[in-house]
This record gives structure tokens, C-alpha cells and sequence, in this order.
């Protein structure tokens, strides 16, 4: 079976997110005052053939931890969904 | 004879020519390894330069890591031969989990070219053999990813390891304990921000750098 993951890669608390603190700086020049928290972080996505959807996420999260991410700096989410067979 | 010094090149890398040319200068012999290669052999030392390996692309080193030539760099780090990883090449081998914590972005998100003062902080390392604690070298940056982290309990035990080989003096990056660079356990392997490689000659606006790179010629000379 062909299942889609998508992986959302985010900077763990308290690592730096410059990019995310410079966005919450621009915000407020736009009328947007009561924004706070802004982080930026990576989406990914890609289509994985395994057996079920276990097994499909437990790659996918195998794969987070060898390369998608880097665990020093960042945490993830995966999220699996079956493709409907053409 | 001379102590042969092999300088990996990705896709991206930038920095070779430079420190092939300052191995040179201070008497060593310095060739090219491509990272395709799955050897290291006939090195007394190997140099990860800086650059933008396979682009940055994901992150800082993440493809690189993968290379087929980390695997022989992995296998001399483990023998104790000496690595020194400069700026990009400095975040490959935190990637490669060969050195510890990770280089975020620069606080203040400003990309920093600036000639900064560090203080080598102890001898026991590849790179500072021989080399005075609390000797100040003025040495060139060149990164908008310096900023050097790693959790609270990483950061003691490198304390306590005295793995930390490089402060700066007034912290230009954000980095964690104004740390420039640090060492494995061991102290072969040793990765830092700065390019000794562009201040090895009085020339170039500092000397400095030399005093780094001549301690890594003596640290893989009497190695073997």
C-alpha cells in the first residue's frame, strides 16, 4: 500500500528561531498586535510503500531521527494516510 | 617527510584551495579527497573544509553526512587520527554525531564576516597542541549558522571534558558559553567557526591562524 506522510519539523523549546522572532517583530507593523509565540519551522512530505500504516510511520519516524531531522536542535510530528489505489 | 594533510570536498565546498595552500605554507603536503571517495588512506591528518556542502540543503551538513567518504572519516576519527572540521565543515561533523551539539542560525538572524578575537582554552586537542591556554588568536568568520547549542547536560560535560578548545572574547554569534569550537572526548577530532586557514599569513591581515594549523602538522606528525 502507498501511504503519504507528512512530517512537520519545528525547533525544540528554547532553541533560537530567528526567522520566527523576526516575523512576531513585523506583525505588529501591520496592525497585528496581539500575535506572540511565532515559530517557523519545516513541512516535508513524501509517499512511502509499506505493508500497513504502522509500519509506514515507524520508517518514516526511523527516517526523522537519521536525517528529516536533527534531534540536538529539533523535534517532529509524522502523520500517515492511506492513498487511495488508482 | 612532510605531513600529508587530506581536505574532503562536496558538491558546494569552498574553502579547499585555502587550506591546501596554508598547509603549504607552513610545510605540510595537502591533497584533495572528493567526497564519492570511500577512502582516507596515506593521510596523517584530514581537514573538513568550509562551503555549502551538497547546498545546505535540510540543514547545515545533513547530506554530507551521508557521503560515502564519511565513513573512512568516521573509521580514521575512531583510530584516533586527527579531523578538523572548519565552519560548514565544523557542522558536517556535529551531523555525523563525530563531534557534540549542533550550529543553529546566529542569534540576531545577521550573517557575520568580522575578524573576531578567541582564546584557545586548553592544549589537549588536535588543533591546539602545544598551544598555550588562554592564548589569543585574532581569526576570521564567515557563517550565518554559528550559533552553537546543545543541551544543558551536553554543555557540562564538555566543560567538565574540557572539550571546549575556542571562546570568543566578545560573542559574535550567539553561541552557548561563547563557544568557537569544540573537541570530541577524545581531543582528535575538533570542529570550530572560525578560518585559520584565511589567517596563516601576515599577509592575509593576521597570522593567527597559523599557530592552529601548525599545532595540527605536529599533533598528526607525532601520532604516528
Amino acid at each position: 500500500m502507498r501511504f503519504e506522510a507528512q512530517v512537520e519539523v519545528t525547533h525544540l523549546p528554547g532553541v533560537l528561531d530567528p526567522q520566527g522572532a523576526t516575523v512576531e517583530r513585523a506583525l505588529p507593523a501591520l496592525g497585528y498586535t496581539n500575535v506572540s509565540c511565532v515559530r517557523i519551522g519545516k513541512s516535508i512530505r513524501l509517499v512511502v510503500d509499506a505493508p500497513d500504516a504502522e509500519a509506514a510511520a515507524a520508517q518514516v519516524d526511523e527516517m526523522c531521527h537519521r536525517l528529516l531531522a536533527n534531534p540536538v536542535i529539533e523535534a517532529f510530528t509524522v502523520e500517515v494516510v492511506a492513498l487511495q489505489e488508482a | 617527510m612532510a605531513t600529508r594533510v587530506g581536505v574532503v570536498v562536496f558538491p558546494g565546498t569552498n574553502c579547499e584551495m585555502d587550506v591546501v595552500h596554508a598547509v603549504e605554507v607552513l610545510g605540510g603536503s595537502a591533497d584533495l579527497v572528493w567526497h564519492g571517495d570511500r577512502s582516507v588512506a596515506g593521510h596523517d591528518a584530514i581537514v573538513v573544509p568550509g562551503g555549502f556542502a551538497h547546498g545546505d540543503y535540510l540543514r547545515t551538513g545533513a547530506i554530507a553526512r551521508f557521503s560515502p567518504v564519511m565513513e573512512a572519516v568516521r573509521a580514521f576519527a575512531d583510530e584516533g587520527g586527527p579531523v578538523v572540521g572548519i565552519c560548514n565543515g565544523f557542522q558536517v561533523l556535529t551531523e555525523a554525531h563525530l563531534l557534540p551539539g549542533a550550529l543553529q542560525k546566529n542569534a540576531g538572524l545577521k550573517f557575520r564576516c568580522a575578524t573576531v578575537t578567541c582564546r584557545v582554552e586548553h592544549d589537549r586537542s588536535a588543533l591546539t597542541h602545544g598551544v598555550a591556554p588562554g592564548t589569543e588568536l585574532a581569526l576570521p568568520i564567515n557563517h550565518f549558522e554559528g550559533n552553537f547549542t546543545c543541551d544543558a547536560e551536553t554543555l557540562a560535560r564538555i566543560r567538565a571534558n574540557d572539550q571546549v578548545v575556542l571562546r570568543y572574547v566578545d560573542n559574535p554569534n550567539g553561541s552557548v558559553d561563547d563557544i568557537a569550537g569544540v573537541s570530541n572526548e577524545a581531543g582528535n577530532v575538533v570542529g570550530l567557526m572560525p578560518h585559520p586557514e584565511r589567517a596563516a599569513e601576515a599577509i592575509l591581515g593576521s597570522a593567527d591562524g597559523a599557530v592552529l594549523l601548525r599545532a595540527l602538522l605536529t599533533a598528526a606528525r607525532t601520532r604516528v
